[in-house]
This record gives structure tokens, sequence and C-alpha cells, in this order.
């Protein structure tokens, strides 16, 4: 017995000294998580497939996100990301207030088209105060103005085996001397076509400043912030995303963020 | 010292006490939490702010914790603000490392996975193990529903709750009685782990999901907005680290051996006069 209290005592001791040093050594052990091509890590992204199955199933195609009364904007829309790209085609655009501007909708499509800003303001109007929510988990509720993208695609035409759309934007997220890297990201053609995703061009009853993604901002209100793609050009409809980037879909899909990007 | 007197050892019988489903989920949870948390401070090092309301106040003020560095003219400093109250936590929160090269993060990255910055692989490990840990709850109430473990062990009933104070009055004394089922405090404990907790910060992770807002908007209604429910989803998590706690303290008091055994073969050492029943061991 006076040996089992001595065992017990020892275990103590050792348990006490293999948790603390566990804690300090912290876990370095698991940095290999951070390595994109790692099969751990790309075996523990199959859960992000199946988070999109799922709310994909469990959510109608229609369920629009909550819209919040005008009380609820209490602060300017917070600009993250890229607040001022200094590609040469954009910083002539914004010279010209965007009077050249045209937004493109081209690949697995009927006709390609473009329209001007004045064109798409045209349009039938939608306006919706909604909750912003960054990845980092922050949240700004902001009142956009735009055109919804549905009816857009379908005057393009959509042929049936596009799966995707790509979101080509004029924004240098990361300026290096190998050049410069320019957004992008995409969406399935559910989120493409749901009500509330529209083209915006006005946040809080202004004209859409640079900061937030003049002259066309990309909403995707079920989706978090880098699924807003900013300084919009170009929509692709493809059936394949490899061809783009590195492959994930985005800029930061490319650098370890999940796609679906609804959590 | 009993066996040196030359009498029969004074034991209770040893008692099956812990099913297969209950070891085997007790164990995927140990191994999901500890993911669970280091995964997510190092989501919450993306954003060390938590706020009350439906978002995140830049032009007003409505955050409830914060931590972050600033400079002083003695050199930068780590501090930590708790409603409006600012603490200097260098060394653990918002600065942290060797002096010579520190960095600058929420949590020190000893207690982050990866211990470098990196928001998008701690989410990719955190809804790994989120599935996992809400996998192995449903499997766990399916199981202990059929098995009778809820009844018998889990939900407290008014026997339970009347021999409560003196049932902590023993804890406190340390005098901790082996019996076949849990005792009152255990039951209330476990109780509040399942039902409460576990509940919470599952539904609480899911209110920051804009696609769930979507399908279910009632969850921004009950928890009062995005934000709280982030709030929320953070305390739920110091609360489970000190059940953790509480948890292996009480095991290293009541006998680490015989409980691990218990979590792992199942059989579990009585206290001395606890009644034999068939299927017990000497």
């Amino acid at each position: 017995m006076s040996r089992l209290i001595v065992n017990r005592r020892k275990f103590l001791v050792g348990s006490a000294a293999l948790g603390s040093s566990l804690a300090l050594s912290g876990c370095n052990q698991f940095d290999f998580l951070g390595q994109r091509g790692n099969p751990v890590r790309q075996a523990l992204e199959q859960a992000n497939v199946l988070t999109y199955q799922a709310q994909r199933a469990l959510i109608g195609d229609q369920v629009l996100a909550r819209e919040y009364a005008e009380s609820e904007i209490r602060q300017g829309q917070r600009p993250n990301g890229s607040t001022d790209p200094t590609t040469a085609e954009y910083m002539f655009l914004r010279e010209a207030n965007f009077e050249p501007y045209r937004l493109t909708i081209k690949g697995m499509v009927d006709r390609e088209v473009s329209f001007s800003l004045a064109e798409l303001r045209n349009m039938p109007e939608r306006t919706q105060i909604t909750r912003h929510d960054c990845v980092e988990g922050w949240s700004c509720i902001a009142k956009w103005t735009g055109t919804a993208l549905g009816p857009v695609l379908d005057q393009a035409g959509v042929k049936p085996g596009a799966r995707y759309c790509v979101y080509h934007c004029y924004d240098n997220i990361q300026r290096s001397i190998s050049g410069d890297i320019l957004y992008y990201t995409s969406s399935d053609l559910v989120d493409a076509y749901h009500p509330q995703t529209i083209l915006s061009y006005g946040l809080n009853d202004e004209v859409l400043p640079v900061s937030n993604g003049a002259p066309v901002r990309l909403r995707i209100e079920r989706a978090l912030g880098y699924k807003q793609p900013k300084y919009l050009h170009t929509i692709e409809l493809v059936d394949d995303l490899t061809p783009f980037g590195r492959g994930k879909g985005g800029y930061w899909e490319d650098n370890g963020y999940d796609w679906y990007g609804g959590i | 010292m009993t066996e040196d007197d030359g009498l029969p050892p004074v034991k209770g019988p040893l008692v099956y006490r812990q099913s297969i489903w209950t070891r085997l989920t007790h164990w995927v949870w140990a191994i999901c939490l500890f993911f669970l948390l280091l995964s997510g401070l190092q989501i919450f090092n993306a954003h060390p702010t938590l706020y009350i309301g439906k978002q995140s106040g830049f032009e007003f003020d409505n955050a409830v914790l914060s931590i972050g560095a600033v400079n002083t003219p003695d050199g930068p400093r780590g501090q930590t603000t708790v409603f409006g109250r600012t603490f200097d936590t260098t060394g653990v929160l918002g600065m942290s490392g060797p002096e010579a090269n520190p960095s600058f993060v929420g949590f020190p990255g000893a207690v982050t996975i990866p211990s470098f910055r990196d928001l998008a692989t701690g989410r990719v490990v955190h809804f790994f193990f989120g599935w996992i840990f809400v996998a192995a709850l449903f499997i766990w109430f399916l199981a202990s529903f059929i098995n009778g473990h809820l009844r018998r062990d889990i939900l407290p009933k008014g026997r339970d709750l009347a021999e409560l104070p003196g049932d902590a009055l023993d804890h406190a004394r340390l005098r901790l009685n082996h019996g076949r089922s849990y005792s009152p405090l255990q039951k209330l404990s476990y109780f509040t782990v399942f039902f409460v907790l576990f509940p919470l910060i599952i539904l609480t992770g899911l209110t920051m999901s804009p696609g769930m807002d979507a399908a279910w908007p009632w969850l921004l209604d009950i928890f009062g907005g995005r934000q709280t429910a982030r709030t929320i989803h953070f305390i739920v998590m110091v609360l489970l680290v000190l059940f953790f706690v509480v948890h292996i303290i009480m095991v290293l008091l009541a006998g680490p051996l015989n409980e691990l055994r218990s979590m792992i073969t199942g059989w579990y050492r009585t206290s001395p006069g606890t009644p034999s029943e068939q299927g017990d061991k000497p």
C-alpha cells in the first residue's frame, strides 16, 4: 500500500511535469499543419467540403441573410484588404471618374457582354442593410445599393455546363518584386443567383468609395468578407477553378482559406 | 497498511461503471477540446477584441475585452482591457516571447495552433475538430439515453439536489465516496457541461457563420447578435477550461489510477461498504 502511495505521488509529480512541459513547449508540434500541401492538413480540409455540402443541403437557395433597420447603421463601413489599388489600369479609371469602366461577363456564356457604370445604375436597383462579417471575427452593418447579379448573368446567357463564377478584380492585393498579384475569388451559381447578391455601386447612400471597392463591389451576403470582391471588372463563367491563380478559387483561398466562406 | 495487519483488504467491489460509448466519446472529446481550444485561440488572435451586440464598434465603444500592445516611453507593453479596466499583461497577453524578439499577439504562440499567426490553418483545424466533437456528442447522447447512463449518472433527481449540500461538504473535506453511480455534485457538473456548456458553445459557434444565420435567424435573436455570440463562445471556452482544471484535480484526488482504469477499461473500484451486485468483481 505504501508503495502504491509513492507511485501515486510519482504519478502526480510526473503528470504535472508532463502537463507543464506540454504547455511550455507550446504547440510547435502541430506547426506542420500550416504547410499548405501537407497531407494531414489536406485531410482536415475535407471538413470544409462537408460544411459546404451540409449548408447547401440545409439552407434554401433563396433564403435571405438578415437585413437590418436604418438605425443599426452606427458607423462607416470598415475598409479592409486592398483600400487603394495602384495598378495602372485602376489608377487611370479612377482619374477618369470611372467613365471608361466596363463590367464584363465572359467564359461559358452564350454571348460575352459588358456594361458601363451608367448602364448598371439604370438596371433595377436593390438596397439592403446587411452585416458584413470579416473572417478575422469582426462585423459591421452598412447599406449597400446595386443591381442583382442574376439578371445580369442571364443577359449573357449562362451555358448549362457552367458551375462557378470567377470574379476578377483590379486591385493588386499583394505587391512583390516578381510582380503584382491581383485579387480574385469565385462562387457557385447558388451564391451568384442569390437575390441579395448584388453588384453594388452605392454604400450608405453615397457613391461607393475607393476604399470600399469603387466602382463596383460584389455582395454575397451569406458569406464572409473575402467573398465580397472589391474593384470588380470581369465575371468569368467556368466549370473548373484550377486554371486560376494557384487553383483554389481565389486569392485568400490560394493562401489556405476555405473556398465556401459561409462559416 | 491494512495488509500489514494480516487482515483481508477493506475494499468495495470492482464495478463495471463506464460503457464503451462513454469511454470512447470521452477520449475523442479530450482530443477534440485540446485542438479546438488551441486553434480557437489562434482564430481569436486575428481580432483579439470581444464586443456586445450585432456589430463591432469601431466608431463607438461596445467592446468588453480587448488584448493588444501599446507603445510607452519605456518601450512596447502588452495590455488587456476588460470592461473598461486596463491591465498590463506583458509577457502573457498582447506581447510575449523572448525579450529581444517579442511577438505582438493576443494569446502567446505557446497556446495556439500553429504557434505562429495563421488564421487559415486555425480555421481548418477548428472546423475539422468541431465536426468530430459534435458527432461524438450526438453518439454519446444516443448511447447514454439507451444504456441508462443519462438517467443514472447525469440527470440530477430530487434526491440528488437534497443531498447536494452534504456532498459539497464531503468534497470540501476531501472525503470522496466512490459509489456505483455519480455523486450529486458530479451529476450537476456533468449535467451543466452536457446540457448547458456544450450546447451553448456549439450554437454560439454556429451563430458566427453567416450561412447559418440565414438558415436559422433565431440564433441571432437568442444570443443578441453575432458579436455577443462570439463573446459568449469565448466565455464558455473559459468555463470549459475551468471545468477541465477541476476535472483533472478531482481525478488526482480521487485516485488517478482507479479513475483512469475506469475510463479505459470501464472497471472502477468502489469505496468500502458499497453493496455488491451481480456482475461485480471482488
